[in-house]
């Protein structure tokens, strides 16, 4: 399970980049899409994936006395969905936006800021 | 009680942004609270500084979880130090903005965005754990893509597609890292991560972790060879926001650098020699991009890259005197990078232009506003009594003193290029004789002002200006605070056991 989610985590990053060096601002977006889903799915696997029972100790025990699931992955990777969510969100009507505004799609004919002026 | 004090902070720039959001569109209303608002803020800000200045570093647990395994709230002196300047530069912005925004800016939540900017500061320098940093550092780039965007100018749009792909990737870079920190630590808390850490044995994978910390932050701070999204967005968006993007946003990337290597990965000889490298390469690189512009808030742009180096170098040389430097440095940074921008938009409404070649002529029909101008950007330069030289005098004689003769080198030819850069664009600018501009329709000239408005623009440059004069002319003031916040810094004993040992 280990090996399958760290080569998927592998295939996410690297699909992701490969898509954030692509000219087009579509491509863009869909690359920080899945470089974020690769990152959650880190911290899951870094978090140990561990079969125990949930983190909950009883009234009259003061430790944990069997393996139990780590609960701070899930709370950390909620949080980072979250977020995640809000900036792609951004990201499409920036994009869209700014495909209005500069009428292409091409990053490199976003050259307007370079300009000597 | 006074414990709660630590996130005041936090809750004013909150309740301010929220009240601000009550007043929609009655931008006079927001106008004058949100000034009054950066007072109180500036208030709260001296005595939480002088609170613990006086008492030592203080912590509180949220939720009352203990230390390791809640998030903590540090108030240390570089912490306290960064929020009392954070509500300084706040304070000057916020009455700029007032003046310089246009209207259609204004109507659409310009001043709520810019306090939940500060809050996402605030928060960022007084947080104790590395993932609630990762969260601030989201609410400072949330609040800066809607600031850089609100307009929606060609340019500023373009400049906005360049700033957000690259900080969005910076931020995925600090989210891997802090997930590997967890795989091998288990913890998030900063203090726990500083005793965890250096039990670890494989050291290569701590390397790593470091790397991708240094990366990730680098990218924020605008380190040599990551820098390329900054000089290509500042000079887009209004120039108030320019100001407070100037100042803050790169600062937070050399303070998370300077908690991250001072605390967790403390002193670790191939790291260091990676940051000084990098630190040599942004003061060259920073210096010469600066030489060539012809935009003047692209020329202040490459200096912000120029003098993070300095900071940086200072990190990099790892000793007491060379992060004192680094710190004082921070302090004269922020108020004088702040303060360029907002010059660079007073200079814009006196003439209508930015371009360095059109302008000139300045000094000889405001002579009172150009002598004014003066202070900030000879500043800058560090002429023996003003802000810009004392910090130097830490960092080189660290530097002679560590041998690393290239660095000070490196220091010394930027301080050179800064100089040359701010000569030209004093003669260019001031001096020159103008040329006649053809008039733009619906455009506030300077001249056009009431005095109010202009006050406006004055005001805030000249708090900001006396606050520079203050750091040169007090410069042993602020060198005993640089000084005892290295001490803490490089002795992180006091940070580790404020945190894990409460006193109660």
């Amino acid at each position: 399970m280990e090996i399958l989610l760290a080569v998927m985590v592998g295939i996410l990053y690297g699909t992701g980049i490969y898509m954030m060096l692509r000219r087009s601002m579509v491509k863009l977006i869909i690359g920080i899409i899945l470089l974020g889903n690769g990152a959650n799915l880190l911290i899951f696997l870094l978090g140990r994936i561990t079969k125990g029972a949930p983190p909950i100790i009883p009234g009259d025990a003061k430790v944990f006395v069997e393996a139990f699931a780590d609960p701070v992955p899930q709370a950390l990777i909620l949080t980072a969905i979250v977020i995640s969510f809000g900036l792609q969100s951004f990201a499409i009507v920036l994009v869209k936006r700014a495909h209005t505004v500069v009428r292409t799609d091409d990053l490199d004919e976003m050259n307007a800021t370079d300009e000597d002026s | 009680m006074t414990q709660q004090l630590i996130l005041y902070p936090l809750f004013l720039q909150m309740a301010i942004s929220i009240i601000l959001m009550f007043g929609w569109s009655r931008i006079g209303f927001q106008k004058v609270f949100s000034v009054f608002g950066s007072i109180l803020s500036v208030g709260l800000a001296v005595w939480l500084f002088s609170y613990i200045w006086t008492n030592g570093t203080q912590t509180i647990q949220a939720g009352n979880w203990e230390a390791p395994f809640g998030i903590t709230f540090v108030a240390d002196m570089l912490s306290v130090t960064l929020v009392l300047l954070t509500a300084i530069s706040g304070l000057a912005v916020s009455i700029f903005s007032g003046g310089s925004v246009l209207k259609d800016r204004l109507r659409f939540g310009y001043f709520p965005i810019l306090h939940f900017l500060l809050l996402g500061l605030n928060g960022a320098f007084l947080t104790g754990d590395i993932f609630n940093l990762y969260v601030w550092f989201e609410i400072i780039i949330i609040s800066s893509f809607v600031l850089i965007t609100i307009g929606g100018e060609k340019a500023q749009l373009e400049g906005a597609v360049k700033y957000f792909t690259l900080n969005i990737l910076a931020s995925m870079i600090f989210l891997t890292a802090i997930a590997v920190l967890y795989g091998i630590t288990g913890s998030l808390n900063m203090a726990d991560l500083a005793q965890q850490v250096a039990l670890v044995e494989n050291r290569g994978l701590v390397q790593i972790t470091a790397l991708l910390f240094l990366i990730g932050f680098g990218i924020k701070a605008g380190v040599f060879p990551l820098y390329f999204w900054l000089p290509a967005s500042y000079h887009t968006p209004p120039f108030a926001v320019s100001a407070i993007f100037g100042g803050l946003l790169t600062k937070v990337g050399v303070y998370a650098l300077i908690r991250v290597f001072t605390l967790i990965f403390v002193n670790d000889p191939f790291l260091n020699n990676i940051i000084l490298i990098i630190a040599i390469l942004t003061l060259i690189s920073g210096g010469i991009g600066a030489l060539v512009q012809n935009n003047m808030r692209k020329v202040f742009s490459y200096l912000i890259i120029c003098h993070i180096g300095y900071m940086i170098a200072g990190i990099g040389m790892f000793t007491e005197m060379a992060i004192a430097g680094a710190v004082f440095y921070l302090v004269h940074d922020i108020i004088v990078k702040t303060n360029l921008f907002m010059v660079s938009g007073v200079v814009y409404r006196i003439k209508g232009t930015n371009s360095i070649r059109d302008l000139g002529g300045i000094y000889a029909n405001w002579p009172r506003v150009s002598l004014l101008l003066f202070i900030p950007l000879f500043s800058l330069v560090g002429i023996p009594p003003l802000s810009g030289f004392w910090p130097k005098i830490n960092l080189i004689k660290a530097g002679f003193a560590g041998g690393s003769y290239i660095t000070v080198g490196a220091i010394i030819f930027a301080s050179f290029i800064t100089l040359v850069i701010i000569a030209k664009l004093w003669a260019e600018v001031f001096w020159k004789e103008g040329k006649e501009l053809p008039l733009r329709s619906n455009f506030g000239y300077f001249s056009k002002m009431t005095t109010a408005k202009r006050l406006q623009f004055i005001v805030p440059v000249t708090f900001l200006s006396i606050v520079s004069l203050y750091i040169g002319f007090g410069a042993e003031h602020i060198q005993e605070l640089s000084a005892r916040i290295a001490d803490e810094l490089v002795n992180s004993q006091g940070y580790i056991d404020a945190v894990l040992k409460p006193k109660n």
